[in-house]
C-alpha cells in the first residue's frame, strides 16, 4: 500500500494536487463548499496563497477559486503521489 | 427585514403582470446571463466579468410566438440553498417563473450542472443555453451536444451570448421546453449523476498554458500580485484623469468658452444685465465675461457644472472601471486586499462595492448585497458614504482644490483614505458579530468585448444625464430663490458655532453643506464663491465628502439597512464627519 499524506489546502505547496478528502466544518460552509464543487473525492490544485494569512487560490478543473485562510484550513486534501 | 421587504417586492410584482408568461434567467454567477438578457429583450444592463455584478433583478419582454413574455434577470447562484441576497432573491423569483432558461458555462460544465439538477428537480420547465461555446474550443474541451440534451432531457442550445450566436435557436426552443422532474436528492447522488453525465459527454484534451493564463497566475501570487495590482491602480488613476482633463481642456472648455458665453452675454444684455430673473438664469458675475462657477445660473454654473466639470470624469472613470470589470481583474483585486479588508471587518470581495462608490455611491450601497453577513453589508456601506467620494464630488475636488495646487488634493484624499481605514478598524471592533471569510470564483482574463464595454459606458452616462442633471438645475433653481428670501442668513447665523467655531469656514458655508445634501457636485461649487483660503477649502472639500450621503445614496442606504442602520450609519457620519473636520481645522 502506498501510504497518502493528508495536509490542509493551507499546508499545501503552490502547484501541488491531490484529492480532497474531508471538510472540517460546519453544514453551511460544507454546503457552500459543495455548491461550488469542493467536495470529497474531486482533485484539486493549489495554484498560489497571499502572504499574511490571506486566501489560498486554487483550481478544479477549469475553475479557479480563491478561499478564505481559516476555510483553507478546514479542507483537508490527500496529496497525489 | 430586507428579506420581507424582497418578498413584498415579488409578489407585488406578480400581481401586477400576472397574465404574462415568466421567463427566468438562471445560472451560476458569471455566465452571461445578463448579455443574454440584453440580447433576448434588448433592454441594456450592466454585464462585468466578475461573479455578482447582477444584484438585484432586472425585467424586461419579448416576443414568444405571437405572445408577449416577462424576461427576468435573475442574479447568479451557485445552487438552491441560498447564502447572500443576492442568491436568496433569485430563490424567490424562482417561485414565479413559468419557463426557465438555465444559462450554462459551457467550459464549467461540472460545477455549472449541479444548479442544472436543482432546477430539474424543482420540476419547472427548462432549457438550457450553453454559453461561452466559443471558448470550449480554444480551452481543449470537446462537448456531445446530443448526449447532454438526452441525459438532461431539456433542449440545450450552444451559445455566444456576446456575439449573438444561438439566441435565435434559444429563443425558438423556448416552447419546447420540458420538465422532466427529477426525484429530489442528496449531495453525494448528485454529484455522482453530474460525473456520470459529465463522464459520457465532455472530452477535454491537454493543452499548454497561454500567456494570458501565466498572467492569471501572476496576478494571485503575493509579490507578482501586488506589483500588478500596483501597476493597474496607478495605470487606472492616470488613465482617468488623462481622459477626464483632455476632454475638459480641448472639447467642454472650448465648447462652453466660444459657443455658449456669447449667447449668455446677448441674453444678459437683452435683460438689461440685472434683476431677479437676470440673476436666476445667467447668475451674479457677469461683468462682459462668464464666471462658470461662481456666478450661480440656471444657464452658466447649472450647464457648467454637470457637462464640462463632472460629465467628463463620469465618461473618463467609467471608461475605464468598465474595462477593468471586463477584463476581469476585480476579483483578484479581492484577493489581494483580503487580508487588509478583514482588518476592517469584511473580506476582500467588498473592494468591488468599494471601487464602485468611487464611480456613485448608490450602485456601490447595492451592490454590498453580494457580502453575506448583514454586518458586513452595513459596515461596507457606512465606509462607502463616509470615506469614498463619488465621481461628481471628486470632479469638483479636482477642478477647485486643484486650482490650488495638487497637495491640497493629495490631503482630501490621503484624509478620505485614513478616515476609511480607521473608522473601518473601530466599526470592526463595535459592531457585534463575525466577517465571513471570502469564498469566491475567480473569472479567467477575457479580452473586453468593445460592444459591451462602449453599451455599459453609455448606459452609465445617461443614468447621469437622467437623474442627475435635473437635481443639479433644481438645486440651483432652490439655493437662488432661498438666497433672494434671505433664508441662508438665517440658517447661517443659526449654525454658526459649528461651522465657524469647529470647522474655522465662514458661517455662509454652512448653505453648502445642507445643499450637500442634494447634490455634492453643486455643494463644493457653491465653496468657490466664498473666498476661502487653501486650507479652508480642503476642510469645506473633506467634511462635504464624509457628511450626509446625498439624498440617493440616503434612499438606498434606507432600503438596504433599514430604519434602524440608517440612523446608525448617520449618526457615526456626524461625528466622524465634524470631528476630522474640526481636527484639519486645527493642523491646516
Amino acid at each position: 500500500m502506498v501510504e497518502k499524506k493528508l495536509v490542509s489546502l493551507r499546508q499545501m505547496y503552490s502547484g501541488q494536487s491531490g484529492r480532497v478528502r474531508q471538510i472540517d466544518g460546519g453544514m453551511g460552509m460544507v454546503n457552500r463548499l459543495n455548491s461550488l464543487g469542493i467536495r470529497p473525492g474531486k482533485k484539486i490544485t493549489k495554484v498560489s496563497s497571499m502572504l499574511m494569512r490571506g486566501p489560498v487560490t486554487v483550481q478544479l478543473d477549469s475553475t479557479r477559486l480563491a478561499i478564505g485562510f481559516g476555510m483553507a484550513h478546514k479542507i483537508i486534501v490527500e496529496l497525489e503521489q | 427585514m430586507a428579506c420581507h421587504g424582497t418578498e413584498k417586492n415579488v409578489r407585488k410584482r406578480r400581481g401586477k403582470k400576472g397574465g404574462l408568461k415568466q421567463v427566468l434567467l438562471m445560472g451560476n454567477p458569471n455566465v452571461g446571463k445578463s448579455v443574454v438578457f440584453s440580447r433576448l429583450t434588448g433592454v441594456r444592463v450592466i454585464a462585468s466579468n466578475y461573479p455578482g455584478t447582477t444584484v438585484g433583478y432586472t425585467r424586461g419582454y419579448m416576443k414568444l410566438g405571437d405572445e408577449t413574455a416577462e424576461v427576468i434577470d435573475v442574479p447568479g447562484t451557485y445552487g438552491l440553498e441560498p447564502t447572500c441576497e443576492a442568491e436568496e432573491i433569485a430563490l424567490q423569483m424562482l417561485a414565479t417563473g413559468d419557463v426557465v432558461i438555465n444559462v450554462v458555462d459551457a467550459t464549467n460544465l461540472e460545477r455549472n450542472l449541479n444548479l442544472t439538477l436543482q432546477l430539474l428537480e424543482k420540476g419547472v420547465p427548462m432549457v438550457v443555453a450553453l454559453n461561452m461555446w466559443d471558448d470550449v474550443a480554444h480551452r481543449g474541451i470537446s462537448i456531445d451536444l446530443k448526449r447532454l440534451e438526452e441525459l438532461l432531457g431539456v433542449p440545450v442550445i450552444p451559445t455566444v451570448a456576446v456575439t449573438g450566436q444561438g439566441v435565435k435557436e434559444l429563443v425558438e426552443s423556448i416552447p419546447a421546453a420540458s420538465a422532466p422532474r427529477l426525484p429530489a436528492r442528496s449531495h453525494d447522488e448528485r454529484w455522482q449523476a453530474i460525473g456520470s453525465i459529465v463522464e459520457q459527454v465532455q472530452q477535454v484534451t491537454h493543452r499548454h498554458h497561454t500567456w494570458l493564463e501565466r498572467l492569471e497566475d501572476a496576478s494571485v501570487r503575493p509579490f507578482t500580485g501586488i506589483i500588478i495590482a500596483a501597476v493597474v491602480l496607478v495605470g487606472m488613476f492616470l488613465g482617468i484623469r488623462f481622459v477626464g482633463e483632455s476632454l475638459i481642456t480641448y472639447v467642454l472648455d472650448p465648447l462652453f468658452e466660444h459657443l455658449w458665453t456669447p449667447v449668455i452675454l446677448f441674453f444678459s444684455s437683452l435683460m438689461g444685465g440685472s434683476g431677479v430673473i437676470h440673476d436666476v438664469l445667467l447668475g451674479n458675475t457677469i461683468v462682459g465675461q462668464v464666471d462658470y462657477v461662481e456666478s450661480f445660473g440656471l444657464l452658466t454654473t447649472g450647464l457648467y457644472v454637470p457637462f464640462a466639470m463632472v460629465l467628463p470624469y463620469i465618461i473618463s472613470f467609467y471608461l475605464v472601471l468598465g474595462l477593468l470589470e471586463d477584463v476581469g481583474y476585480l476579483p483578484r483585486l479581492a484577493v489581494l486586499m483580503d487580508t487588509i479588508m478583514h482588518r476592517l471587518g469584511l473580506h476582500g470581495y467588498a473592494i468591488i462595492p468599494t471601487l464602485l462608490g468611487l464611480g456613485c455611491n448608490v450602485p456601490a450601497v447595492l451592490a454590498t448585497r453580494i457580502l453575506e453577513s448583514k454586518r458586513e453589508r452595513f459596515i461596507a456601506a457606512t465606509l462607502i458614504s463616509i470615506a469614498v467620494p463619488c465621481a461628481a464630488l471628486q470632479a469638483m475636488v479636482f477642478g477647485l482644490v486643484g486650482e490650488r495646487g495638487l497637495q491640497y488634493v493629495a490631503i482630501v484624499y490621503g484624509t478620505l483614505f485614513f478616515v476609511w481605514i480607521i473608522l473601518g478598524f473601530i466599526l470592526n471592533r463595535m459592531v457585534k458579530g463575525f466577517s465571513p471569510e471570502l469564498l469566491i470564483e475567480i473569472p479567467p482574463y477575457r479580452m473586453p468585448p468593445w460592444r459591451t464595454v462602449l453599451q455599459k459606458l453609455w448606459f452609465r452616462i445617461n443614468g447621469f444625464l437622467r437623474e442627475a442633471i435635473p437635481i443639479i438645475l433644481g438645486a440651483i433653481l432652490v439655493i437662488n430663490i432661498l438666497y433672494a428670501l434671505g433664508v441662508f442668513n438665517a440658517i447661517a447665523d443659526f449654525t454658526a458655532p459649528v461651522v465657524t467655531g469647529l470647522l474655522g469656514l465662514p458661517k455662509e458655508a454652512v448653505v453648502a453643506l445642507a445643499i450637500g445634501f442634494l447634490r455634492k457636485d453643486v455643494a463644493v461649487g457653491m465653496l468657490a464663491p466664498l473666498a476661502l483660503t487653501s486650507g479652508q477649502l480642503v476642510v469645506g472639500s473633506v467634511v462635504l465628502a464624509m457628511f450626509f450621503p446625498c439624498i440617493a445614496t440616503f434612499v438606498v442606504l434606507f432600503r438596504e439597512l433599514g430604519l434602524a442602520g440608517l440612523l446608525k450609519a448617520s449618526a457615526v457620519m456626524i461625528v466622524v464627519s465634524l470631528a476630522v473636520g474640526g481636527l484639519l481645522n486645527l493642523i491646516l
